[in-house]
């Protein structure tokens, strides 16, 4: 706060004095020009405009439309909560978003996190660990939460990137044949390639001059995440009855991503 | 005075939303389960306090876990209100304009009818006059489905009822759209959908059906609890669950939870 009026009394007509007079939310150009021509006075001023109990009101119904876009796992746009929701707001932005994310976190357990900062996406990732013993799923009637598990599996174990065909051939001595219709996955290929990369869960790229065409899978961003790797590596080492250690690699990375995790 | 939230109440929230509804059973295993993962002080006669703890800290962004009873079997159940919205807007995101049209025409039906519910054919008639867009034959069985799966709606051989998370996460929208139509049930003044009426036409009190089987428990000579008049229906028997429902149970009724692996490092004190 006192950095900003420090900037405000600046004063100098200098082109990097200007920059610096503005409440710049960063550098971006997705053509919201207004977003990056606010001065840190005209925040001030918004703030007066508007009382505690409208602000108050705001946060709330951003909170709601977040919550009910991440239902869908669909990632949140800024320029969608600025339209639908914060409107006249918009010079509050920041201090909405960022009551809105301590709200989440304090208490829906949940984190806004940014994984596109040049067009301003969000997600919503869970700060709770999936736990054993849940009397009711935390996701109810999701067995692709399991299949989805079994794919990041594959994926850490062969270093973060593996050719398609290796899924699709892990899958199949599963009994999950990508080639038929699935009795609970449906068209299993639609899934994984389609709702788990919607979803952020996965990336599914193209494996760049091969021919025919190759695709690869990697971890997605809300994965790299929400999901523990060190859980991986545990439930690895539990189907082969062996100690997560054994992987030397996988378990440093295990382990360097708990710390970074946190 | 507010407490803050700790991990397991962040817990609880999560999974209650996650499941739209639970009955006071799963929320007693779900508290037990929450407080014993996050290593939380655990009290079986405590839950009123955990949820009041959540509801302080929702009530800022107008949401709120409310109690109500299944108007089937008198189970109590536990949901979560927006208390902002003055519509159906909750369920916006899920479906077409059309088909919640088709909802809130569902609803009017059964609201209006003198048993709470509706047939399958009187929906489908509604389906074929909506203003959005009508909706064929084929296509209204699956938008019902719909919100038979997704908990909005009960359905037992063609006929439709609203379902219990329905009433507690609508009754504030229904009291307003419906007003008078609305009435409460005589015993416990929540709003009652299906229920059994007093015959007496200058009475007219709705009682709901675990409600008349409790207060009527054991009199073979029922007698309007308003005017007086004979209670001319079917006196219900309690129900089995409806009991265990109402009385705080031992943590013994709840499954045992498979002892914690590796989550001690993840776990957080609250």
């Amino acid at each position: 706060m006192s950095q900003r009026k420090r900037v405000a009394t600046a004063g100098s007509q200098s082109k990097l004095a200007r920059r610096s007079q503005q409440v710049v939310l960063d550098e971006d150009d997705d053509g919201d020009a207004s977003f990056t021509q606010l001065t840190s006075s005209q925040v001030q001023k918004a703030r007066e405009n508007f009382t505690s109990v409208q602000v108050d009101r705001k946060v709330a119904e951003v909170v709601q439309f977040i919550l009910i876009k991440d239902q869908k796992k669909i990632p949140i746009r800024r320029a969608d909560i600025v339209k639908h929701v914060i409107k006249e707001y918009k010079a509050l932005y920041q201090d909405i978003i960022k009551r809105v994310d301590r709200t989440f976190e304090q208490v829906f357990g949940l984190k806004l996190v940014e994984i596109d900062s040049k067009n301003h996406i969000y997600i919503l990732i869970n700060k709770l660990q999936p736990v054993p013993g849940e009397p009711i799923s935390m996701c109810p009637g999701n067995p692709k939460t399991g299949l989805l598990f079994v794919i990041l599996s594959i994926i850490f174990m062969k270093g973060g990137t593996v050719k398609e065909n290796v899924v699709w051939n892990t899958l199949k001595k599963l009994r999950v044949d990508v080639g038929e219709k699935h009795e609970e996955f449906g068209d299993v290929k639609k899934v994984v390639t389609d709702e788990f990369v919607r979803q952020k869960y996965l990336e599914y790229l193209r494996i760049p001059h091969t021919e025919p065409l190759e695709y690869e899978f990697r971890w997605g961003q809300r994965a790299e995440k929400e999901v523990s790797k060190m859980k991986v590596l545990e439930f690895i080492g539990e189907l082969h009855s062996q100690e997560p250690q054994t992987w030397t690699q996988q378990y440093r990375e295990a382990s360097s991503g708990e710390s970074s995790q946190r | 005075m507010s407490r803050p939230m700790g991990d397991s109440h962040k817990r609880f929230l999560q999974t209650l939303m996650s499941n739209g509804i639970i009955s006071s059973l799963q929320a007693k295993a779900l508290h037990r389960h929450c407080c014993e993962t996050h290593g939380a002080h655990y009290s079986p006669d405590r839950l009123d306090e955990f949820i009041d703890v959540i509801n302080t800290q929702l009530q800022p962004m107008f949401m709120y876990i409310r109690k109500g009873m299944s108007e089937e079997d008198g189970v109590q159940y536990y949901a979560l209100v927006n208390t902002a919205e003055t519509d159906i807007t909750r369920m916006s995101s899920d479906y077409a304009d059309n088909e919640l049209e088709l909802f809130r025409k569902t609803m009017d039906l059964i609201v209006d009818s003198e048993n709470g519910a509706a047939s399958s054919t009187d929906v489908l008639n509604c389906a074929d006059s909506l203003q959005t867009k009508k909706l064929k034959k084929k296509e209204t069985e699956l938008v019902l489905n719909k919100f038979v799966q997704d908990k909005w709606l009960n359905e037992k051989q063609g006929v439709y009822t609203l379902s219990t998370r329905c009433i507690i996460e609508m009754e504030q929208y229904m009291r307003l759209i419906y007003q008078d139509l609305i009435k409460v049930c005589h015993v416990c003044q929540n709003v009652a959908i299906q229920s059994q009426i007093c015959e007496n036409p200058a009475c007219g009190i709705k009682m709901h059906l675990p409600c008349v089987a409790r207060y009527f428990k054991g009199r073979n000579d029922p007698h309007c609890p308003s005017c007086n008049d004979f209670w001319a229906h079917e006196i219900p028997e309690i129900r089995q669950s409806q009991s265990e429902g109402s009385q705080s149970q031992s943590s013994s009724a709840a499954p045992a939870p498979t002892p914690s692996t590796s989550s001690t490092r993840r776990s957080r004190r609250s």
